[in-house]
C-alpha cells in the first residue's frame, strides 16, 4: 500500500494484477486445495518469466528490479499475491536469495542463483526445529567437519514448501559456531515429510538430516559467522509476509464495507448502525497502521539502515497481531456466513494466522525489541 | 544571538534554502542558543500550571525568533521563514537534545495561529501571526462550553450585534491555559433562527477584558491548567471577527482540522517535539521495567517491545497520512485516523505503564523517581480520547467521511436551532 508507487511500479502491480486474475483467482486456490502439492511448478515458471525471483538480485547476476529498489519491488507484489492468497514460494525463494546475497565472502553459489532466479529451482529456509521457537542462530543441527565435508545431523520442522523445494539454506552449529550451507534437497540422508498446515496452499514440512555429507563449497558465508546473513534472511522475510499480510486485510476490509452497504436489517443497511461504523473506523485506522509500518519497515530495510531491525520487528508486532483481529472482525461483520466454507473469509484467516506465527511471533518480536533497544542503550 | 558563527546557507535550485544546508545551520545554532534539557527532577508537579514556565515559555520563543529559526512553515510576510514540511522535521530532529517553547505548540502554533493564517485578514495576519512567532502572544481555544463539546455547532454562547461592535454572553470551558494566554478564538451563535451550522461566527477576543470572568477548573492529577470563562456583555469590534459574519463553522472546521492534526502529531507549524514537562512526559518503559526489577522478565519485555512498535507504527502512519492529504490522495478527514491512532497509543502506553510499576504506581516513598508518574498519568488515560475531539467523534468521521457510510441521524438538522430540543 506504497501510495507514491512510480510509474514502473504502478505497471508492474497492473501486470501482476492481471496475471493473478486469470491465473490464480479465489477458485484456483480452492481447487489446489485439494491436490497434493499447494501450487503447481508451472505456473511458479511463469511467475519466474515475470521476474518474480529476481528482484532481488542485480543486474550483473542475471536479476533485475522494477524501480532499482528490488526489495520494494518485492514487497509490492507479496501485497499483490496476498490480495487473492495465493501460493508460490514468493518468501521462501527469496529469503534464500537474499541469505545467499548478503554472505558473498564464502564459496561461490552463483550458479544456483541463477537457476533460483529462473525459477528451475525453488529455495526455502530451514531454520525452525522440534520443540522450539523462532531462535535461528541457535540451532541443534549440527555440521561437523570431516576432511573436505561436513556431515550434518538433526530435525528442521516447519519448513515453507518443503515437498517442493529443491534448495535447503540450513542454519546449523558446527565448531566454529552458527553456519549455513545450501543443501540440496535430493542429497543422501535428507527426508522430507510434509506436515499439515491450516492455510490450504502454504505448505510445511518437516526436514531430517541423517549423516547428510555435503562438500565444503555447500557452506554459505564463511564458517560460523552466519549471524548477518541470517538477520538478513529474517528482515526479508518479515518484510514480505508483512507485505502479504497487508494485501490480504485490504482485500478483505475492501469487500467486507461493500458488504456493509449491501446488508440490511431493520430496513437499513449494517454500514449506517453506529456501533458497527465505529468498527469499521478502528478497522480502517488499524489498517493504515498496518500498511504504513510495513513499508517503513520495507524502506529501511531495502536502505540497510541501522533501524531496520527494530522496524521488522515492530512491523510484525504490530501487523501480525492486528492482522488477525481485523479479519475475525471482518467475520463478525459477516454474520454466519463469515463462518462457513464456502464464503473466502476462512481463506484470508487462515492466511493470516499462518503469518502471525511463522519467522517469529509477534510476541517473539516484541522481546526481540526490547532486546534491541536495550543493548543500543549499552552502547550509547 | 551569535549568527555569527553560522553554517552558510545553500540555496537548492527553487531558491530555497536546502534541507541539509538548513539542517547544519540549525545545528550549530541551537548548540550556540538553545539551553540543553535539564535532567528529569524528582519532583510530580502538574504541567503548565506554573507561571513562570509560561515566561521561559515566551523567552525560547523569542530567541527562536531573534536566531531566525521562529516559525519554519509560516509564510515570510507575517514573520516566518517560508519554509517545507521537511525543513521543520529536521529542525525538530535537531532540537530534541534542548529545552524548546512546548508550552506554545498547541494549541497556539499549531492550531490557533494556522487558523488566522488560513481564515484571518490580511490586518488579522500582520497584527497577530508575527506576535505569536516572537513569543509576545499566546493564544487558546473558546470551543467547547458547559453544555456540550461534541456537538460543537450546537453551542448556545450568543454574540450580539450593537452597531460597530458585537457583544457576547454565555460560558466556554475546558480551554487549556486560557489563563496564560492573551487572545482566544471564541465560537458563538449569532443568529438562532437558521439550522445550527449556518448562525455561527468565530471571533479572536482578548481573554483579560471587561466582560469575561475566567476560572480554573482543578483536573483529576491536580493540574489546575484548564479554564472556564464567563461572559457577561463583553463587547468586541466587527474587525474581531474571523471569517464571515455566521460564517463561523466554515473557520470552525478548518479549526477542527488543524486540532486533529495537532493532536495526531502531524502539524507542521510547532516548535520542538516531546512531552511539555515532566509530568506528562511518558515513562521510558524499558527504564520503569529495570527500576522495578523486571528488566529481564519475558512477560514485561513483551510490552516493553509492543509498545516500542506501536510507537514505530505511530511515526509511520502519520508520515503516511500527513503526506497523503497534502497530495491529495487521501481526504482532508483523514486527519481523524492519526488523531484516533494517538489516543489508542497514549491508552496502550499508560496501560503498560501501570502493569509494569506495579504496586509502585500507587504508593512509594515521598520524592520517588518515575514509577510514581504512572498512577498519574493512569488517572488522566482518558484525556487523549476526549481532547481535541472524542475519539467516537473520530470514529463517525472516520466511518462517514473516508468510508461514506451514512450519516448518524441527527435530530436537529435543518431545524431552526432555536426550536431545538437540549439537554438540562
Ligand atoms: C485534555 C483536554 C483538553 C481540552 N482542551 C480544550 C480547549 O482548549 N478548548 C476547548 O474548547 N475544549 C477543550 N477540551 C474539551 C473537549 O473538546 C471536549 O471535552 C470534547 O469535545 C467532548 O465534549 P464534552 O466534554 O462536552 O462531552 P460530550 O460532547 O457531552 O460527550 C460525552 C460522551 O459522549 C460521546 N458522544 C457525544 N456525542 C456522540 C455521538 N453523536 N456519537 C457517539 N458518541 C457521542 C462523546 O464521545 C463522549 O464520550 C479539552 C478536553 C480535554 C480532555
Amino acid at each position: 500500500m506504497d501510495l507514491d508507487l512510480s510509474p514502473d511500479q504502478k505497471l508492474f502491480v497492473e501486470a501482476t494484477r492481471d496475471f493473478i486474475d486469470k491465473t490464480m483467482p479465489l477458485t484456483a486456490v480452492r481447487e489446489l486445495a485439494k491436490r497434493d502439492q499447494g501450487f503447481e511448478r508451472s505456473w511458479w515458471d511463469r511467475g519466474a518469466e515475470l521476474g518474480w525471483a529476481a528482484l532481488l538480485i542485480p543486474e550483473e547476476s542475471g536479476g533485475g528490479s522494477v524501480s532499482g529498489e528490488g526489495l520494494l519491488d518485492l514487497a509490492v507484489l507479496a501485497e499483490e499475491l496476498g490480495r487473492t492468497v495465493a501460493p508460490a514460494p514468493l518468501l521462501a525463494t527469496n529469503t534464500v536469495i537474499a541469505g545467499l546475497l548478503a554472505a558473498t565472502d564464502g564459496p561461490d553459489h552463483s550458479a544456483e542463483l541463477e537457476q533460483l532466479a529462473a525459477g528451475e529451482l525453488i529455495g526455502t529456509w530451514a531454520v525452525y526445529e522440534p520443540g522450539s521457537g523462532f531462535t535461528p542462530l541457535s540451532p541443534g543441527l549440527t555440521a561437523n567437519r570431516k576432511g573436505e565435508t561436513y556431515v550434518l545431523d538433526g530435525v528442521k520442522d516447519r519448513v515453507e514448501v518443503a515437498d517442493q523445494a529443491d534448495l535447503l539454506l540450513v542454519t546449523a552449529t558446527t565448531d566454529e559456531g552458527p553456519t549455513q550451507f545450501l543443501v540440496p534437497a535430493a542429497t543422501d540422508g535428507v527426508t522430507v515429510t510434509p506436515t499439515w498446515s491450516l492455510d490450504l496452499v502454504r505448505r510445511f514440512g518437516e526436514v531430517r538430516f541423517d549423516g547428510v555429507e555435503v562438500g565444503v563449497d555447500a557452506v554459505v558465508g564463511r564458517p560460523g559467522a552466519a549471524a548477518d546473513a541470517v538477520e538478513r534472511q529474517l528482515q526479508v522475510a518479515v518484510v514480505l509476509q508483512t507485505a502479504e499480510t497487508v494485501g490480504a486485510i485490504f482485500r478483505v476490509f475492501e469487500f467486507t464495507v461493500q458488504w456493509a452497504f449491501d446488508r440490511y436489517t431493520f430496513g437499513r443497511p449494517l454500514a449506517s448502525y453506529q456501533a458497527l461504523k465505529h468498527r469499521f473506523a478502528d478497522m480502517k485506522t488499524w489498517a493504515e497502521g498496518s500498511a504504513a509500518i510495513s513499508l517503513a519497515a520495507a524502506r529501511a530495510v531495502q536502505a540497510g539502515s541501522p533501524e531496520a531491525a527494530t522496524l521488522v520487528s515492530s512491523a510484525k508486532s504490530y501487523v501480525g497481531a492486528k492482522a488477525p483481529q481485523i479479519v475475525q472482525d471482518c467475520v463478525q461483520m459477516h454474520g454466519g456466513i463469515g463462518v462457513t466454507w464456502e464464503h473466502d473469509l476462512h481463506l484470508y484467516l487462515r492466511r493470516v494466522t499462518v503469518n502471525r506465527a511463522m519467522y517469529g511471533t509477534p510476541e517473539e518480536h516484541r522481546r526481540r525489541i526490547a532486546d534491541l533497544i536495550s543493548a543500543e542503550k549499552e552502547i550509547a | 544571538m551569535s549568527q555569527a558563527t553560522a553554517a552558510p546557507v545553500t540555496t537548492g535550485p527553487d531558491g530555497m534554502e536546502t534541507v541539509e544546508s538548513f539542517r547544519l545551520r540549525a545545528r550549530a545554532w541551537l548548540a550556540e542558543n538553545m539551553p540543553r534539557l535539564p535532567e528529569a527532577t524528582d519532583d510530580v508537579a502538574p504541567e503548565g500550571d506554573d507561571d513562570a514556565a509560561w515566561v521561559r515559555a515566551r523567552e525560547l520563543q523569542r530567541t527562536l525568533w531573534d536566531g531566525g529559526f521562529a516559525g519554519i512553515c509560516y509564510p515570510k510576510q507575517y514573520g516566518g521563514l517560508g519554509l517545507s514540511e521537511a525543513h521543520q522535521h529536521a529542525f525538530t530532529e535537531e532540537s530534541l537534545p534542548y529545552e524548546m517553547p512546548l508550552l506554545l505548540n498547541v494549541p497556539t502554533l499549531s492550531i490557533c495561529a494556522p487558523v488566522i493564517l488560513d481564515m484571518g485578514t490580511e490586518e488579522q495576519k500582520l497584527e497577530h501571526l508575527p506576535k505569536v512567532l516572537r513569543g509576545d502572544e499566546v493564544l487558546v481555544q473558546f470551543l467547547s462550553e458547559p453544555s456540550g463539546g461534541s456537538d460543537l455547532a450546537g453551542l448556545i454562547t450568543r454574540a450580539d450585534r450593537d452597531g460597530d461592535v458585537f457583544r457576547i454572553n454565555g460560558a466556554k470551558t475546558w480551554s487549556t491555559s486560557a489563563y496564560a494566554a492573551d487572545f482566544g478564538l471564541c465560537l458563538t451563535r449569532t443568529d438562532a433562527t437558521v439550522p445550527k451550522h449556518r448562525g455561527l461566527t468565530m471571533f479572536l477576543i482578548p481573554t483579560k477584558a471587561p466582560g469575561i470572568t475566567m476560572r480554573r477548573i482543578t483536573q483529576v492529577n491536580g493540574s489546575t491548567e484548564f479554564c472556564e470563562e464567563f461572559f457577561d456583555d463583553l463587547v468586541v469590534p466587527a474587525s474581531s471577527v474571523v471569517g464571515e459574519v455566521n460564517g463561523g463553522w466554515t473557520v470552525g472546521s478548518r479549526q477542527l482540522f488543524h486540532e486533529r492534526t495537532a493532536v495526531g502529531g502531524g502539524s507542521p507549524y510547532v516548535s520542538g517535539q516531546g512531552a511539555r514537562s515532566a509530568g506528562t512526559a511518558k515513562l521510558d518503559l524499558a527504564e520503569l521495567a529495570r527500576e522495578t526489577g523486571q528488566g529481564d522478565d519475558p512477560r514485561v519485555k513483551e510490552l516493553v517491545g509492543e509498545a516500542y512498535a506501536q510507537e514505530k507504527v505511530q511515526e509511520a502512519l502519520i508520515g503516511r497520512i500527513v503526506s497523503a492529504v497534502e497530495k491529495g490522495q487521501f481526504p482532508g478527514p483523514s486527519a481523524s485516523i492519526i488523531r484516533l491512532f494517538h489516543a489508542e497509543t497514549d491508552q496502550q502506553h499508560v496501560d503498560y505503564e501501570v502493569a509494569i510499576a506495579g504496586s509502585a504506581a500507587v504508593t512509594g516513598p515521598a520524592g520517588q523517581r518515575s514509577a510514581g508518574y504512572a498512577g498519574q498519568h493512569y488517572l488522566m488515560r482518558q484525556g487523549a480520547s476526549l481532547g481535541g475531539g472524542s475519539t467516537e467523534m473520530a470514529r463517525n468521521i472516520i466511518s462517514e467521511r473516508i468510508l461514506g457510510m451514512p450519516r448518524e441521524h441527527a435530530a436537529d438538522r435543518d431545524v431552526p436551532f432555536n426550536e431545538v430540543k437540549r439537554g438540562r
